[in-house]
């Protein structure tokens, strides 16, 4: 008789997190756990300055605080050609400043000492002489002619300006415009968040002179690609580098680019010949690590008094901060911005988009980003909303009559990307019936006859998670695809690895699922670990929702390569030809005799007991795992909000979610994810930002000014689901990790814009602090910009 | 979020911990609930020479009515005391409103209203509920105690008239003259957010009309504000909307609050005036009830 799949813990079974199980006790083995013998404590001695030539650094009082062991500066820096360091987008980053200071909080000096407490007092007798430069906060500033040269260190670069890039039709996005009936535009800016994991950055670098090799350990989303880097970098040989991703408190991209503190690390640890320890602080991390979003957009959408959208316009303005550091594929120069609109039937679109150096920290893909897709599904669902209001066509209405149809798969985006799946209706209409659309659309209206603002808020749309596919997608050249590796023992037991890295997703009990199903080996015999460079395959690492599309499936096929084996030796055991054997979950039986079988423990005993003649012993394998193409999930969020319009202040009433990736491989994780994304989407509507003064000054540098919501203020979330398998994944799954964060801020605030909708109000940029929303009440007018910088565009 | 190296003194007597205090010459901190102090430590901002622990120290954490009326908290007295206390509900309404409102459940539970009140933050909740109540502060020193209003305590942010060896023992309430209702509204954009702005106002009923009044205003100026003009207005009146009215003008008026990242300085002053407002008709709406 076959196993119950959802008793082995298979496919589909809410499982409980292994994971769990130490971390609730306290005896995870995060960064700051870790103590190696004679280890130093190392501390950054940041710029408080935004723009500022360093005229001198005197680093002789730090050397003389008791329990100093080195001071490291720039100049000691560059004397070993390691001041700068490449970045993920071909650019360079200072690693310690040199020439000048770039932003508030940028790297200039570290002191590495007995304790961290008096590596602090070493950074605090460094004497840094600065001469103050004009700071750019924005692109309009770094734009200004005449506006100082931020990066006055690379040759060839004139101007402010990053990049420029363009997709997309221009001539045939024209002659829709032409055509069309309305035209609607919209202005917006998607504020600089920051991910914030619970756990800051932090490493400890060990090189060991006698053996000559480098163990780091390292809170990296990647360590593979971080090996490559240091092997390139540091010019070690990388079969000598060791990179160990332990237990991560949170990564959401924060913990994928290489910061000066893990490179300072390092060398500190080879010229001390000691372990060296470095942690970041939280403002430290604040301040200067991987942020996401600081986007500006002007839209225009090209419509037909019907409803349907004829084509789009979008240009943007990125800012980039002081050093271009996005880690996203290297033909895509604004990520996959251009993979707005892709749930819908549009014939023709054109994106500009330009990104400037600015004097803030860099970054810019970090926080549940998959590639600047979150700015991409804002400013789609906004302008979507906004074109709604300006056809005064219901909202729900216009998404039906522009989604794209369950039969028009496999679907072409206006930019080129290839949607293969998806029941977009089905997902609207049953968003539509938990929140009861009509009754409320009756119940605000009744409340507006009373003073009272009521407002609804959808938001559907689908993203490409799961970088690669190989052919277009690539970090630094490295072609994005990953891996597993599986080890049966004898006694049926298993170990499995694989080249992405968990931060909190739970890999160790999802992985462990797929094998259950593809082997039907329990879960609970399979030990899932990945991070350890030195016993994981090589894999690309885990963000942009990549995990389960990528290295879910290599778990996949490599335990069906398992199986291939072991279905060889069930044949040998049953003494039949392979062709007679027929697998049920967990055992291989004759066919037209299923009384006679072998379970896969009995198979996998077999492999080092009693296999065939000529068969390699063993029943290990792996797999590596290229995507034909990346999933495509859908989501339908749909928010119902109140907001006082005396104070500005808005309330979240209910929260729908109708989410469908495909297969779900353990349905509590999948709503752990959503529950979170949602979290994060509310604080990004509500609470959440990081702005700058005119001078540059970070405010958001702490939990006092860069908010994050708390169990009081989250709203609730009422979770539905749709299934579309994937029609290429191996399982029929899709990436999920990202979606509600994606998704739901538009959500949030189309829904407060519609509860003022009697205002004229159009926009009011996030987040919808009640200052805002309040001005934009008695003003009758949009609300953009990000105070208190008044200059921004 | 690594401390400058400091002494540690935990005395077990008031005494004792003025003579810490009037040796370490003006390089000492008072550590009470210590979630301002610790904080602003980890992070540098201050780098007191000493600590004076006075937790060890008996017989202050209490918060109590007199026979009189007057009420006293001592300087012990959690935060989460004064958000559980029933009795105190009926007694002191401006501060039962305000106590819950008071930061996080987790700095409630450690932090004190005297600590609170002598950090002098403009943002603090405490220090314009004092103010309302027309509270003070008793001071022990070497020369023995002294009372203080907290209206003249706070005299510019993060600071006090306190003496370097003087300890806040102990806030005091007075008695009312009539019957105390009153109300603490805060606007903040998260549980445990500074106030973007935050309104106390404290009233006292006789015979139908308001016998004393008094508005403390928080986060709209460079420290806790004492909007008197306002609670003058009210004085005298049946607390009717006009007067009512009057009141939240003159209080948006007083406030001198800026634009900041958490509102306008204009948004911010218009909010005072909602939040007296919304006070004003929550008081009289509970007189209705009552009567």
């Amino acid at each position: 008789m076959a196993l119950d799949e959802i008793k082995i813990g298979g496919l589909g079974a809410s499982r409980r997190r292994v994971e769990d199980n130490r971390f609730i006790r306290g005896k995870g083995n995060y960064i700051d756990d870790i103590a190696l013998p004679g280890m130093l404590h190392m501390e950054i001695l940041r710029s408080p300055l935004a723009h500022a030539r360093i005229r001198s650094i005197d680093v002789s009082a730090a050397w003389a605080v008791p329990g100093v062991r080195m001071v490291l500066t720039g100049d000691m820096l560059a004397a070993r050609n390691l001041a700068w360091m490449p970045t993920l987008s071909y650019d360079t980053q200072a690693v310690l400043a040199t020439d000048k200071v770039r932003f508030q909080g940028q790297e200039v000096a570290c002191v590495v000492a007995d304790d961290p407490y008096i590596a602090k007092d070493g950074c605090e007798a460094i004497v840094v002489d600065y001469e103050p430069l004009p700071p750019i906060v924005n692109p309009t500033q770094a734009k200004a002619p005449g506006a100082p040269l931020i990066r006055d260190d690379k040759t060839g670069q004139d101007s402010n300006v990053v990049f420029d890039w363009e997709v997309g039709d221009r001539e045939g996005t024209d002659r829709a415009f032409a055509q069309a009936d309305v035209v609607s535009t919209i202005d917006m800016h998607y504020p600089r968040s920051h991910p914030s994991p619970i756990e800051a950055c932090g490493s400890i670098a060990d090189f060991d002179r006698a053996t000559s090799k480098l163990t780091v350990y390292m809170t990296t989303q990647a360590p593979h690609i971080i090996r490559a880097a240091v092997a390139l970098v540091a010019e070690l040989p990388e079969h000598m580098i060791r990179i160990v991703s332990p237990d991560l408190g949170g990564g959401f991209g924060n913990k994928v680019p290489v910061y000066p503190g893990y490179v300072v690390s390092i060398l500190a640890s080879i010229l001390l010949e000691c372990p060296v320890k470095w942690i970041e602080d939280k403002s430290g991390n604040l301040i200067s690590t991987g942020f996401g979003r600081d986007i500006y957009l002007k839209g225009e959408m090209a419509l037909r008094n019907d409803g349907r959208i004829l084509g789009v316009r979008m240009h943007t303005d990125s800012d980039h901060g002081a050093f271009f550091s996005d880690a996203q594929p290297s033909k895509f120069k604004i990520g996959l911005m251009h993979s707005a609109f892709s749930c819908y039937d549009i014939p023709v679109a054109h994106l500009t988009a330009q990104g400037v150096y600015t004097n803030k920290a860099p970054g810019g893909v970090a926080y549940r980003c998959s590639f600047r897709v979150t700015e991409a599904m804002y400013f789609q669902e906004r302008m979507v909303q906004a074109a709604a209001a300006d056809l005064g066509m219901d909202q729900a209405e216009f998404r039906r009559i522009n989604l794209v149809r369950d039969d028009d798969f496999p679907h072409r985006t206006p930019w080129g990307f290839l949607t293969d799946s998806g029941q977009y209706g089905k997902c609207l209409d049953l968003g539509l019936e938990a929140i009861g659309y009509e009754d409320f659309l009756r119940q605000k209206e009744e409340a507006r006859q009373r003073g009272r603002l009521l407002g609804i808020g959808i938001s559907t749309m689908t993203e490409p998670l799961g970088a690669g596919n190989s052919r277009e997608y690539d970090i630094l050249g490295i072609k994005m695809f990953d891996s597993a590796e599986l080890k049966v023992h004898m006694t049926g037991k298993a170990l499995l690895r694989t080249g992405a890295k968990t931060q909190g997703q739970g890999h160790e009990t999802t992985w462990a699922q797929i094998v259950a199903h593809e082997l039907g080996i329990p879960a609970e015999d399979v030990l899932v670990e990945e991070g350890d460079t030195d016993t994981a395959p090589f894999g690309m690492g885990t963000y942009a929702s990549r995990s389960t599309p990528v290295a879910g499936a290599a778990v996949a096929m490599v335990s069906r390569k398992i199986r291939a084996k072991a279905r060889k030796i069930a044949a040998h055991l049953l003494e039949v030809s392979e062709e007679d054997i027929e697998w049920e979950l967990g055992r291989f039986s004759v066919r037209g005799a299923p009384d006679r079988g072998v379970t896969i423990q009995e198979c996998a005993i077999a492999a080092y007991s009693n296999m065939p003649d000529g068969m390699e012993p063993g029943l290990e394998n792996n797999a590596y795992y290229d995507p034909p193409n990346l999933t495509w999930p859908f989501a339908c969020y749909i928010a119902t909000v109140e907001v006082d319009p005396e104070t500005g202040v808005w309330d979240v009433l209910r929260v729908v979610a109708v989410d469908d990736c495909g297969v779900r491989i353990n349905p509590m994780i999948v709503e752990g994810q959503i529950m979170g994304g949602l979290t994060e989407a509310y604080a990004m509507a509500n609470m959440q930002f990081i702005t700058f003064d005119e001078d540059g000054n970070c405010i958001g540098s702490n939990y006092m000014d860069y908010l994050l919501p708390t169990a009081w203020e989250t709203p609730g979330f009422e979770l539905h689901e749709v299934v579309t398998p994937c029609p290429h994944h191996p399982i029929g799954a899709k990436g999920i990790g990202e979606c509600a964060t994606v998704g739901g801020p538009a959500a949030f605030v189309n829904a407060v814009i519609d509860a003022i909708g009697d205002s004229g109000v159009r926009n009011i940029d996030m987040p919808l602090l009640p200052d805002r929303v309040h001005e934009a009440i008695t003003q009758g007018h949009d609300v953009s910009g990000a105070p208190p910088v008044k200059t921004e565009p | 979020m690594y401390p400058s190296r400091f002494r540690y003194e935990a005395p077990s007597t008031v005494a004792e911990a003025v003579a810490m205090l009037a040796a370490a010459d003006g390089e000492a901190k008072i550590l009470a609930g210590g979630q301002s102090l610790i904080p602003m430590m980890k992070l540098r901002f201050a780098a007191p020479a000493m600590i004076v622990d006075i937790n060890g120290i008996g017989g202050l954490d209490y918060h109590r009515s007199d026979p009189d009326g007057t009420y006293r908290i001592g300087a012990l007295c959690r935060h989460a005391d004064l958000e559980k206390s029933a009795a105190l509900a009926d007694a002191q309404p401006t501060i039962a409103a305000a106590a819950p409102l008071v930061a996080d459940p987790l700095v409630r539970t450690r932090g004190t209203l005297v600590g609170s009140v002598c950090h002098a933050d403009p943002q603090g909740d405490w220090a314009s509920v004092m103010v309302s109540l027309e509270g003070a502060i008793v001071a022990q020193g070497p020369n023995g105690h002294r009372s203080i209003q907290v209206a003249d305590l706070i005299d510019g942010p993060f600071q006090t008239v306190l003496a370097p060896d003087e300890i806040a023992v102990e806030a005091v309430i007075p008695a009312a003259r009539g019957a105390r209702v009153g109300g603490y509204l805060k606007l903040e954009r998260r549980v445990g957010d500074f106030a973007t702005v935050g309104v106390a106002v404290s009233v006292e009923m006789s015979g139908g009309s308001v016998a004393r009044a008094g508005i403390g205003l928080t986060g709209v100026g460079p420290a806790t504000i004492n909007a008197s003009d306002a609670a003058a207005a009210l004085v005298g009146t049946v607390l009717g909307a006009d007067a009512v009215d009057a009141a939240a003008q003159l209080a948006a008026e007083a406030a001198q609050p800026r634009s900041d990242h958490r509102g306008s300085a204009d948004y911010k002053r218009h909010v005072v005036a909602t939040f007296v407002r919304r006070i004003g008709a929550q008081i009289q709406r509970s007189e209705h009830e009552a009567a």
